[in-house]
């Protein structure tokens, strides 16, 4: 990168090293070099926060849980709404310049550079998918991907099985057809392979064109994977200290600004006494929490996944460390002894705090990992209005003590696969005030713990006032 | 086992139970004690055969063989009183026969194979360039009977018996099938746990080199039964047809399920019993309260009365005015009873730890034999050699047999170890062989290239 000294001016070019050569005549962009443009200070913020939005609302709109084509329609209108500019190739500028500034915004931990990762590939995905055809295999060519058709004879021989895939996963069977077939190393695509939507073979995927998409956005994000990696050596190395007081506050501000709050520490030192855990279960934990934190009462034990989902959430309040033994050592006491325990199970809660192994300090679950995991047989953890069925969602939201009305609200958003509209709603009604959005349990029990010290406040103003 | 993962409660928890009933009825022979094993490992254990399947051919004399290729494995033991060491590597089979005899361990867990030695690991921690990091691991999937204990009848937790161990032949079956035919793979190693469960190691080289991401995405294509404590309906089909892996899986599965599973834990024998497969038939219909009343009528305590009772469910949901979502429920109650349940987590990381076959497991004294899969229905996990029924074979038969006749041989250990080599050994040895070769030539020839360039 090189930075001018002008103090108003950026040049990007040079931060990002060519990695191969830039795209053709399409409008999508793979961001291989960075633009050779000055790029005034106001732009280089002003660009970046514009392309934040785009990105902040496409993980908003997956959080609830859309359906594609609903989130598809919604980035649509968002990138006209805040990427247009007046000429349509200053547009193409803004893409890629505002793309470079975030590309240092999010290179400098793995939590940045997952998430930049995770919603520009979204970005990307959708984009290409808006591409005619023609427009697409040309990308294609001009990136040297390695993707061919499959033969007529292949075609010939499976292609029964080529239509039974299409049918299950409910993909148009119209186009079977035998160009439209791709043959690569299932390694390739493999959320294809996950879901079932491809035929598998002798270790190859057999992909439509139309799923196409999967393997470029595949080849995208581990583009940027590796770039983002690369980026942040390059920074760190050559720039982080001459641009401490220009680039640096800019850079950290837009890091901050619309992302979740970090819970991996502790609310600014606020602590959770052993004694307390009981009430505060009942009042301000959300409800996987809640339901992991009866189970662990009732059963005097839990399974791994459920022992990381409550353990880091726990952390996240505020448990200390010799607090979380006590209490899980408490936990499993009535069916095993403290020495097992101690033997078996420590090493793990103090793993979580960091103290053991790699030594790193794990973040608290967001309701994002917890509605993506995978709960098995015996397992009490991940999200309820994900992963219970209709009659034990219920079951719990009454045992709660909501009204009727509530929970047929939060039955009804939980249908809509709405969970953590669901979840929002299940605050507003134990609550009887309004919230803002749930996307971490730790931020619904933040916010329950301030509504209740303000109803506390209120009570104890009212009691002098009289 | 791996730390993260690491769940002894699961393991306690039935372990009462397991000890009672492995009480075997040999007098003299215990089924398990240190002592014994101390002898199994002294006379007994495979140590070459073993040495020989984790060099994959590295052990030769070809000028491509990679010689640390072994002392890069990790190997972790279990001790006496659950005492873990993580971390154990050795350069040869000498030393590996060595301490092995000499910890005498319980357990031997084989891991991933790392850039550097697992014993040196400590100086690439922190600060230098270089870190510490699995590179290859065999692709392993792990089964476990306690993950069917809502549908046993006939036992639960770590108890098996010959009515439920089909469920492990299905999986068997449909797993060996999904890994051959699907994804090319062929050299897989199926092992009996030694209590409850089998385990799988793909052992091709593609395999080996998978990423954690794709060991993941092949878990999930094999996954089909997704359910926890809260949810009833544990499998949903979506779509007009099945996908080609799912409709040949429900070939086996439907066998299986006809033949065995239904009859041996007569899945529609009594009122409780039916009303949990009844369930799984979406309520909207009237399918549910039809066959609940005709069946609460005629109660009947004939030994084929589930045969029955499937095939009166059956016929009525071939209707084809019933919803298609109604009509697939046939197939929902045969794969949710069926279908393989993988322990997911065991097989979606390369550095999780899984038990090496030949280790006695110590709470039944059983070997962890291979299976052959194309024969698991003649497996029987009850007749495997405990370490006692093999102390007695050293001793009665070895007592017969020359000085000539290896110990091995003297014990039915020997079928176990003869499989190993047959069936995965000899295989995949003329592969790894094939395998050198072609890619030392290969190297040639890019260096003989090269030189002309710089010529």
């Amino acid at each position: 990168m090189e930075f001018r000294s002008r103090a108003s001016h950026v040049k990007l070019n040079g931060a990002v090293k060519a990695y191969g050569v830039g795209g053709g005549g399409s409008r999508v962009s793979m961001y291989l070099v960075a633009p050779d443009v000055d790029v005034s200070l106001e732009d280089f913020e002003q660009y970046a926060l514009d392309r934040l939005r785009v990105l902040i609302a496409i993980e908003e709109n997956r959080s609830r849980g859309k359906r594609a084509e609903e989130v598809d329609s919604a980035v649509s209108d968002l990138w006209k709404k805040h990427m247009r500019t007046v000429h349509s190739d200053a547009q193409q500028q803004k893409d890629v310049i505002s793309h470079f500034v975030l590309r240092l915004v999010h290179c400098r931990t793995e939590e940045l550079r997952r998430w930049f990762m995770e919603m520009e590939t979204a970005l990307f995905r959708f984009r290409f998918k808006a591409e005619s055809p023609e427009s697409q295999k040309a990308f294609i060519e001009d990136h040297k991907l390695p993707y061919k058709s499959i033969s007529s004879g292949e075609f010939e021989a499976m292609k029964e099985k080529l239509a039974q895939v299409m049918r299950s996963s409910n993909q148009s069977a119209s186009l079977i057809g035998e160009t439209n077939f791709y043959k690569v190393p299932f390694e390739e695509v493999l959320d294809l392979v996950a879901t079932r939507r491809v035929y598998v073979h002798q270790g190859h995927a057999f992909v439509p064109r139309d799923q196409l998409v999967t393997i470029v956005s595949n080849h995208f994000r581990s583009m940027l994977s590796q770039s983002l990696i690369l980026t942040n050596r390059n920074w760190t190395a050559m720039f982080a200290a001459q641009e401490e007081d220009r680039l640096s506050p800019i850079l950290e501000a837009l890091s901050k600004r619309y992302l979740a709050p970090d819970y991996s520490k502790s609310v600014s030192g606020s602590s959770v006494a052993l004694q307390d855990l009981d009430g505060l279960a009942m009042r301000s934990f959300p409800l996987c929490m809640r339901h992991l934190y009866l189970k662990l009462q009732e059963d005097h034990h839990l399974r791994h996944g459920g022992r990381q989902q409550l353990g880091l959430f726990l952390k996240g309040i505020g448990l200390k460390l010799e607090d979380a033994l006590a209490f899980w050592r408490g936990a499993f006491a009535p069916r095993m002894p403290a020495e097992k325990f101690d033997k078996e199970y420590a090493y793990n809660v103090r793993h979580n705090y960091g103290k053991e192994g790699k030594r790193t300090d794990y973040t608290p679950y967001s309701c994002m990992y917890i509605i993506m995991s995978n709960p098995g047989v015996g397992d009490h953890h991940g999200c309820p209005f994900r992963h219970f069925s209709a009659e034990n969602l219920h079951a719990a939201l009454s045992g709660m003590r909501l009204e009727p009305k509530t929970i047929d609200e939060v039955m009804e958003k939980t249908r809509g696969r709405h969970y953590q509209l669901a979840c929002a709603a299940t605050f507003e009604g134990s609550h009887n005030c309004q919230c803002d959005g749930i996307n971490h349990p730790n931020q619904y029990f933040s916010q329950s713990q301030n509504y209740l010290k303000e109803q506390a406040e209120n009570a104890s103003q009212m009691e002098t006032d009289s | 086992m791996g730390a993260d993962n690491a769940d002894p409660m699961d393991e306690d928890r039935v372990e009462e139970v397991g000890a009672e009933a492995s009480a075997d009825s040999r007098v003299v022979y215990e089924d398990f004690s240190p002592d014994y094993l101390r002898i199994y490992y002294a006379r007994l254990f495979p140590y070459a055969e073993i040495y020989k399947w984790l060099s994959y051919g590295h052990d030769g004399k070809h000028p491509g063989c990679d010689a640390t290729i072994m002392s890069r494995r990790e190997f972790s033991f279990t001790l006496e009183h659950d005492i873990y060491i993580r971390y154990l590597s050795f350069h040869d089979v000498a030393e590996m026969e060595a301490t092995i005899k000499s910890k005498c361990p319980h357990k031997i867990d084989i891991g991933a194979l790392y850039n550097v030695e697992p014993a040196k690991r400590s100086a690439y921690a922190g600060g230098s360039d270089r870190v510490f990091a699995s590179v290859e691991r065999e692709l392993v999937f792990d089964i476990d009977m306690t993950d069917y204990d809502d549908i046993r009848t006939c036992c639960s937790g770590a108890d098996i018996c010959l009515k439920c161990w089909p469920l492990m032949n299905v999986a068997i079956k449909i797993l060996d099938t999904v890994l051959r035919e699907d994804f090319g793979f062929e050299h897989l190693l199926w092992v009996y746990s030694g209590r409850r469960g089998v385990h799988c190691w793909v052992c091709d080289t593609r395999a080996r080199r998978l990423s954690n991401e794709a060991r993941s995405a092949i878990a999930r294509y094999l996954t089909l039964y997704k359910g926890n404590e809260n949810t009833t309906k544990k499998v949903s089909l979506t779509g007009p047809s099945l996908h080609p892996a799912l409709s040949r899986a429900y070939e086996i599965c439907r066998g299986y399920f006809e033949e065995h599973i239904l009859p041996n834990q007569g899945l529609l024998r009594s009122e409780e019993q039916f009303d949990k497969v009844l369930e799984l038939v979406p309520d909207e219909s009237a399918v549910r309260t039809q066959m609940r009343d005709r069946w609460k009528r005629a109660s009947t305590s004939k030994d084929d009365v589930s045969a029955i009772r499937w095939k009166h469910l059956k016929q009525t949901l071939e209707n084809k005015k019933l919803a298609p979502s109604v009509r697939r429920s046939v197939e929902e109650i045969v794969f949710s009873y069926t279908y393989p349940r993988l322990d997911i987590e065991v097989s979606k990381h390369m550095n999780h730890l899984l038990k090496a076959p030949f280790c006695i497991h110590p709470k039944t004294g059983r070997v962890c034999v291979p299976i052959d899969p194309l024969d698991c229905d003649n497996f029987d996990p009850t007749t495997v050699p405990t370490l006692g029924q093999l102390l007695y074979d050293l001793n009665n038969e070895g007592g017969k047999a020359g000085p000539e006749v290896k110990d091995l041989e003297k014990t039915s250990l020997n079928a176990a170890v003869r499989l190993f080599q047959t069936k995965f050994l000899d295989p995949l040895q003329r592969a790894n062989k094939a395998e050198i070769t072609c890619s030392y030539q290969q190297k040639l020839q890019q260096t003989s290239a090269t030189n002309v360039l710089s010529w």
